[in-house]
This record gives C-alpha cells, sequence and structure tokens, in this order.
C-alpha cells in the first residue's frame, strides 16, 4: 500500500474546480471518503453532482485541485489512467452495456483484457455475481434483451467483477420505470451492508435514508451541507437544503 | 461481338490484374484507413492533426495526379520499383485510405459515447476501447460506406491504364485500336468485366450488414 495523501480517505478530493465555458460547475470541492463509507450526493439538477462523480474516475477533466483514489493522484491519460481506473467501479445512468456482446460477456470483459484473468476463472466468478444480483439465467443473452432493471444489475456486476476499491454510481435509477427501482436499489444496499465504499448520486431518498452513512447536498457547484442523514433530513441547516427538501415533502 | 470472343485472353489478363491492384490496394487502404481514423480519434492531438492534413490532401487532389506523383516523381525522388504496378498500388491504396479514414470515422462517431466511457472505467485503455467495443460496433454503419468506397477503388483503377499497366482498361484501350470498326463491343467487354467485380461486391455489402446487425 502506498502512503496516503489525506488521512485514511481513500477517496480525496481538495480544491476541485471545473468550468464549462462560462459556467463554474464545481466550486471549490472538498471531500473525503472513509473506506467503506457510503456517501449519498444529492442536490437539484445543474448542481454538478454528476460532473462530480464523472471526474473522480476523470470521465470529466478537472481545471484545478487534485483528486486521490487511495493516496494516488489521478493520472492525466493512458496506462496509468486506465490502470486506476480499474480500481474504481462506475456505474451509469442509461447502463451503457456492451451493445454487441452477451452479458456474460460484459462482466468478463474486464477481467480478461485488463486484468488477464484466465477466462475460465472469469466465467465462473462473472456468473456468481449474476447470480447475487439475480440474472444469471440471463447469462446468454444480449443486453437489448433484458429489461431496464435487470441491464442496471448487470451493470453492477461487471463493475463488481474488477473487485473496486470504491463503486461510483451516477443516477443509477433515473432511466428505470418506478417498478424496477428497488430491485436495483436493493443489490446497492445489499453492497452497502457488505462494506463497499460507495459514492452514490441520486434523487432516492429513501436509499440515502436506509444506507448512507453520510448525505452530501449540492448547490450551484458547491457543497453545501455535508451530514448524517439523520442531520439532514431532520434538521438542514442552509435555507437551499431547506427549500429543496421540502419541494420533496409536498408530493 | 466476335472481337470480345476473339480478344477473351486479353480481356481475363487485363480483369486479374484489374482484380489484383484492386484486391492489394484495397487491402492495403483498409488498414492504412482504420489507423488514420484510430489516429483522428485519439487523445494526442498531433496524431489528430496528421490525420486530418492526411485525409484533407488526399482526398482533395485528383487521382490522376497522385497517380502521376506516384509513378514519376516518386522513382526521381529515390524510390525505385521495378514494375507500375507497385506505382499503381501507391497511388490507389493512399487515396482510398483518405476516405476509408472517413468512414471509419463517421461509424465511430455513431457508436454512442457511454460505450467508451464504461469500457474506460473498467480500466481499458484507447486500443482495448477501439478495438474491442468502438469498433466492432462501428462495423455495421461503416460496412456499406466502405463497400462504396471499394466499388469506387475498383473502377479508379482504370486509371492505371494511362500509366502503362495493362489492365481492363489498359487492354480496352489497346483493342480499341486493333478493331476500330468494333469499339462498342469493346467497351461493353470492357464494363462487363468491371462489373463482374463490383457487383459481387455490392451483394457482399448486403451479405454482411444482415451479418453484423446489433440490436440495441
Amino acid at each position: 500500500m502506498t502512503t496516503q495523501a489525506s488521512g485514511d480517505a481513500l477517496v480525496s478530493l481538495n480544491g476541485v474546480n471545473k468550468h464549462y465555458g462560462q459556467l463554474h460547475v464545481l466550486k471549490d470541492i472538498n471531500l473525503q471518503v472513509k473506506k467503506g463509507e457510503v456517501v449519498v450526493v444529492i442536490g437539484p439538477s445543474g448542481s454538478g453532482k454528476s460532473t462530480l462523480c464523472r471526474a473522480i474516475n476523470r470521465l470529466e477533466t478537472i481545471d484545478d485541485g487534485d483528486i486521490a483514489i487511495d493516496g494516488k493522484k489521478l493520472p492525466e491519460e493512458g496506462k496509468d489512467l486506465a490502470h486506476l481506473r480499474a480500481d474504481v467501479g462506475m456505474v451509469f445512468q442509461s447502463f451503457n452495456l456492451f451493445a454487441h456482446k452477451t452479458i456474460l460477456e460484459n462482466v468478463t470483459l474486464g477481467p480478461i483484457k485488463v486484468k488477464k484473468v484466465a477466462k475460465g476463472t472469469a466465467d465462473k466468478e462473472a456468473m456468481a455475481l449474476l447470480e447475487r444480483v439475480g440474472v444469471g439465467h440471463q447469462a446468454p443473452k444480449l443486453p437489448a434483451q433484458l429489461s431496464g432493471g435487470q441491464q442496471q444489475r448487470v451493470a453492477i456486476a461487471r463493475a463488481l467483477a474488477m473487485k473496486p476499491k470504491v463503486m461510483l454510481f451516477d443516477e443509477p435509477t433515473s432511466a428505470l420505470d418506478p417498478e424496477m427501482i428497488n430491485e436495483v436499489l436493493d443489490v446497492m444496499i445489499q453492497l452497502a451492508k457488505e462494506g463497499m465504499t460507495m459514492i452514490v448520486v441520486t434523487h432516492e431518498m429513501g436509499f440515502a435514508r436506509k444506507a448512507a452513512d453520510r448525505v452530501v447536498f449540492m448547490a450551484d457547484g458547491q457543497i453545501v451541507e455535508d451530514a448524517t442523514p439523520e442531520e439532514f433530513f431532520t434538521n438542514p441547516k442552509s435555507t437551499r437544503a431547506k427549500d429543496f427538501l421540502s419541494k420533496l415533502l409536498t408530493h | 461481338m466476335d472481337a470480345v470472343i476473339a480478344s477473351l485472353p486479353e480481356y481475363w489478363d487485363g480483369f486479374l490484374r484489374t482484380l489484383y491492384l484492386s484486391v492489394i490496394s484495397g487491402i492495403i487502404a483498409l488498414i492504412v484507413g482504420t489507423l488514420l481514423a484510430a489516429m483522428r480519434v485519439s487523445p494526442v492531438a498531433a496524431l489528430r492533426g496528421f490525420s486530418m492534413f492526411y485525409v484533407e490532401v488526399a482526398r482533395n487532389t485528383p487521382l490522376t495526379i497522385i497517380f502521376f506523383f506516384a509513378a514519376i516523381v516518386l522513382p526521381r525522388l529515390g524510390v525505385k520499383f521495378e514494375q507500375f504496378e507497385v506505382a499503381a498500388i501507391i497511388a490507389l491504396s493512399s487515396y482510398t485510405a483518405a476516405f476509408i479514414a472517413e468512414a471509419v470515422r463517421s461509424g465511430v462517431n455513431s457508436v454512442p459515447v457511454g460505450q467508451a466511457e464504461a469500457a474506460r472505467s473498467v480500466g481499458m485503455t484507447f486500443t482495448q476501447v477501439l478495438g474491442f467495443i468502438v469498433l466492432p460496433q462501428a462495423v455495421r454503419t461503416v460496412v456499406p460506406p466502405l463497400i462504396n468506397i471499394l466499388i469506387a477503388l475498383v473502377k479508379n483503377s482504370s486509371v492505371a491504364g494511362a500509366f502503362f499497366v495493362l489492365e481492363l482498361f489498359g487492354y480496352g484501350r489497346q483493342l480499341s485500336n486493333d478493331y476500330g470498326n468494333q469499339v462498342l463491343w469493346i467497351l461493353l467487354g470492357v464494363a462487363f468485366f468491371y462489373l463482374l467485380i463490383t457487383v459481387p461486391l455490392g451483394l457482399l455489402a448486403h451479405f454482411v450488414e444482415r451479418k453484423v446487425a446489433i440490436a440495441r
């Protein structure tokens, strides 16, 4: 293990700024996530929470500040970045399963090509993961043949197959039909219970209440509050958060 | 008509040479064109710039000038070759590669960006993302324009006939002189042999298109 940059943080963001042209989407973000911690990031649309999530594995570049995973600073490009990304699982809003590969291949491709795991071993581990998320019997199918909820669970299995140190979820349930949201959340809650370090951008307040260790509330590119779910939902400090929560609760 | 039948050996020889020029140039152009397209989407600015420069120059220059350059200028610069076929292959493949690069690039752009993001997220390098995820999915949209380009290549190879290569068109000119009263038949014969290559290419396109269809 390398020496860690800031205490025992697995993911650490220090003074991170990002602009899209004139728009200042991330304003001086400081965030530390410890090993085993589940951090839920919530906030209104356009508050920069997805950008924050994507910046952590450098799908979005940042203008200044630094991001470190397990003490290692995010490399610029190339092989080093690829290595680091292998340790960071990512689950997207739109699943992004490889459309030309079967469900099983979707899960085994990373381990085989990136980690050079033997195909037999990779297949066995992938099947175990697919069983765990409840889609084992779909293994030979193509992604388009599965429902959204099933596809997202496969996407979680694909990320887990790399045995990541941390999992990022970028609005994992926002593209799902209501009746499929729970099957995905159940998998995520299970994962949280098993001690996975997770950063979850979501609108599911129920999940935040049930599984989060901390809730980070973002607005206009800033982290406005960082509290336990209990504290945040019962006694929000900022007017911005109060406003946001009141809009949610009226429906 | 009897002139065509009497000249069948010449036609056959020309047909084989046209086929040879097309196949060799086609393979080289496919490889070079795909590499150019990969450079064009790579994270390295210098590679992107080179690819763009090459494509713009090669596809905007008349083929005859590229042939002239390959057959006459290159030897003066010290690139020697025994036969003019080599010059023809150089000219045809460097010209066609530019078009193939553009077709492949548009195919790459047709693959949703999330596919590449997901592949990068599991730790794949740029070449792995392109080779395992993006290009296999791009094939589907690329095949029809690619076949168009290859058909154009077969017909473009006739320019070689003006540069001392006796392929179909070269023989066509020669036979037109020999049978001055049957030029129409001679040229129809030439066209027929070109169709013998280009029509199966079109059929192949249909076949491959159905084979590589991906459901989304």
